[in-house]
């Protein structure tokens, strides 16, 4: 009796917590977004409401007229993640399965060094990259944001994981006696075993590259060229200063779309995250 | 491995082969920069537009020296530690409670699902964005705090909340936390459920209670995601950059200046000191890199065992394919 009762006091603490942390997450994007439909009087007034206001078109063109320009940063943004998670996803399944199913001298110390290298950030290697980009005239070009994502060493450690235990030698075996040269075995038979391992993978790849500040910040000068994260940073800027109505929209305007796409794929991603995918 | 097939090693060269783009891109993206950070860390470089290195000729390490003896340095190095260390504790502590409860048989907490997916959500949104909407949140005269403040009555006129370093620190300190430990607690829930199920079942049978049961089965053998989490948590820590840059790039008085992001203004502002920035990069490459070496061993161990597990049941099924190929060929 005793012991129901401490369990039913306990369960309740539980949904209490959990309750009060879900409305955490969710309640400073909603005042943002009932924000960007009030106006900056309205906001003056009183700067948290929890009721939409009519002045949501207003506020997009306050925030279009001025330098924020969130199709240009969406379409930057989309070119540079697209490019960096099909080089990311294509070479580092490459990588995982010349790991898995060649037997080569140096394979575990190439193993070895990519788990040394996976935890090394490209931050701190940033003056040296910049200074070498800058020199060939390659600032400004999406090219280098896409690039380096051919070596992805987190990415080849968790392919390898995903592969090591999947893939059958005998399928390859067959598919060598039926004359199919190792390249083609690699694209016809090993990509489509792979295909959940890349799913998430493409995720997390993606949502990283989204999200990227540093290096854009560091290379990108040219506002035709911003991506997403750089355009939210000029709401930071002086023209925004008494534009709060439109400075909530423009934050709106990044958001919205990786909350619709989060919710349509969060089963994706926790699954992803459950299995160590990333971290920061 | 032993059991090396016919003819294996005739593909051979297609390791190689099929590795070669991942290694130009490092050399290429990764490898080079790195040592050309090392080299500008022992050089006069400096001045927007600037890429001729001349290597100091008066004292090669001056650079190394100016950046562990500033004082802003130092500071951006401490306030680094600080806030990685006031946000991982509580999200590690937080991460544990919600991992307990929601791995718990006794309690079967439903709605998991979805408790998950909300605390999980503020760790894929753009850093960016939520270092500004909370700068916003604090602004003054008229930001929601303010307004929800005076509303309550704690004050009679809104105040210039971000000017005191305590809060403007604490701010950053909790965006970090309810960013991560959503993504945390999912991570330790994984851990939790590869526990296997008969030594709780045993506890249980022991007469072991909740707290006894956390401390004395499931803390203990966590203990090498727990590991990884923090490790993996205090590189991101140390390159915290785009929540104290957006917040407020480093204000109040330096309170929130990380060593991220003291590097970037080195470097990419002021009297553009590439040198010194590359410097400070070194000194915080040295740090990851040993923090790197000691996840590796941690992670190499539970691979290998791994492996040696793989083998030996590939043993097994080769062994029972032996028999039965025998038995078959005895009939």
């Amino acid at each position: 009796m005793l012991k129901n009762k401490e369990n039913r006091v306990m369960k309740i603490v539980i949904y209490v917590v959990c309750t009060f942390l879900a409305i955490l997450s969710v309640l400073p994007f909603w005042i943002m977004i009932v924000n960007a439909t009030r106006s900056t009087t309205e906001i003056q007034q009183h700067a948290i409401s929890l009721i939409p206001s009519s002045y949501m078109m207003n506020n997009i063109k306050i925030l279009l007229g001025k330098s924020f320009n969130p199709a240009v940063g969406f379409a930057n943004s989309l070119i540079i993640s697209i490019g960096a998670t099909a080089l990311a996803i294509y070479f580092s399944s490459l990588t995982a399965y010349a790991q898995v199913a060649y037997n080569w001298k140096l394979k575990n110390a190439f193993f070895s060094f990519i788990m040394v290298v996976m935890m090394i950030p490209a931050q701190v290697t940033m003056i040296g990259f910049y200074q070498m980009v800058y020199k060939i005239h390659m600032t400004n070009r999406l090219s280098m944001l896409i690039l380096p994502a051919i070596a992805s060493p987190t990415m080849v450690f968790f392919m390898r994981q995903y592969l090591q235990p999947t893939l059958s030698m005998e399928i390859v075996q067959s598919a060598r006696i039926d004359g199919a040269k190792e390249f083609m075995i690699f694209n016809r038979i090993v990509l489509p075993i792979m295909k959940p391992a890349i799913a998430t993978q493409a995720i997390f790849s993606f949502v990283a590259s989204w999200n990227n500040l540093f290096t854009p910040l560091v290379l990108l000068t040219d506002q035709k060229k911003y991506t997403m994260p750089i355009m939210v940073s000029l709401l930071k800027g002086d023209i925004y200063k008494t534009e709060y109505g439109s400075v909530y929209m423009g934050l709106t305007l990044t958001v919205l779309p990786l909350i619709v796409v989060y919710l349509l794929l969060s089963k994706y991603i926790i699954a992803g995250v459950a299995l160590g995918g990333v971290k920061g | 491995m032993k059991s090396k097939k016919p003819g294996y090693d005739r593909y051979a060269k297609y390791g190689y082969l099929f590795s070669i783009p991942f290694v130009i891109a490092f050399l290429l993206f990764s490898l080079y920069p790195t040592v050309y950070t090392a080299v500008i860390g022992f050089t006069d470089l400096k001045g927007l537009g600037k890429t001729d290195i001349h290597f100091l000729t008066d004292d090669l390490f001056r650079n190394f020296k100016t950046v562990l003896s500033s004082p802003s340095f130092q500071l951006a190095f401490r306030n680094t530690v600080v806030i990685w260390l006031a946000n991982f504790i509580p999200q590690m502590l937080l991460a544990l409670l919600l991992a307990a409860w929601f791995t718990d048989k006794r309690s079967k907490v439903k709605g998991q699902g979805a408790f998950k997916v909300l605390l999980y959500m503020p760790n894929i949104i753009t850093a960016a964005t939520i270092a500004i909407l909370f700068s916003g949140f604090f602004g003054y005269p008229m930001g929601p705090i303010n307004d929800l403040l005076v509303r309550f009555g704690f004050i009679d006129a809104p105040i210039e909340l971000l000017r005191s370093k305590a809060v403007a620190r604490g701010v950053v300190i909790f965006i970090q936390t309810w960013m991560w430990y959503g993504s945390t607690m999912i991570t330790l829930i994984s851990g939790i459920l590869g526990i296997s199920p008969e030594i709780f079942e045993s506890a249980e049978v022991d007469g072991a209670n909740r707290v006894q049961t956390f401390f004395y089965i499931t803390l203990p053998n966590i203990k090498t995601i727990l590991l990884f989490t923090l490790v993996t948590s205090l590189i991101g820590g140390l390159n915290m950059f785009d929540i104290p840059r957006l917040f407020q790039d480093g204000k109040p008085d330096d309170a929130t200046l990380t060593t991220s992001l003291f590097i970037y203004k080195q470097a990419f502002s002021g009297s553009y000191m590439y040198n010194r920035a590359a410097a400070a990069s070194m000194v915080m490459f040295l740090i990851i890199a040993v923090l790197a070496a000691i996840m590796f061993f941690v992670m190499r161990d539970k691979d290998e065992a791994k492996l040696n597990k793989q083998i030996r049941q590939q043993q097994k099924a080769y062994m029972k394919k032996l028999k039965a190929g025998k038995e078959n060929a005895s009939c």
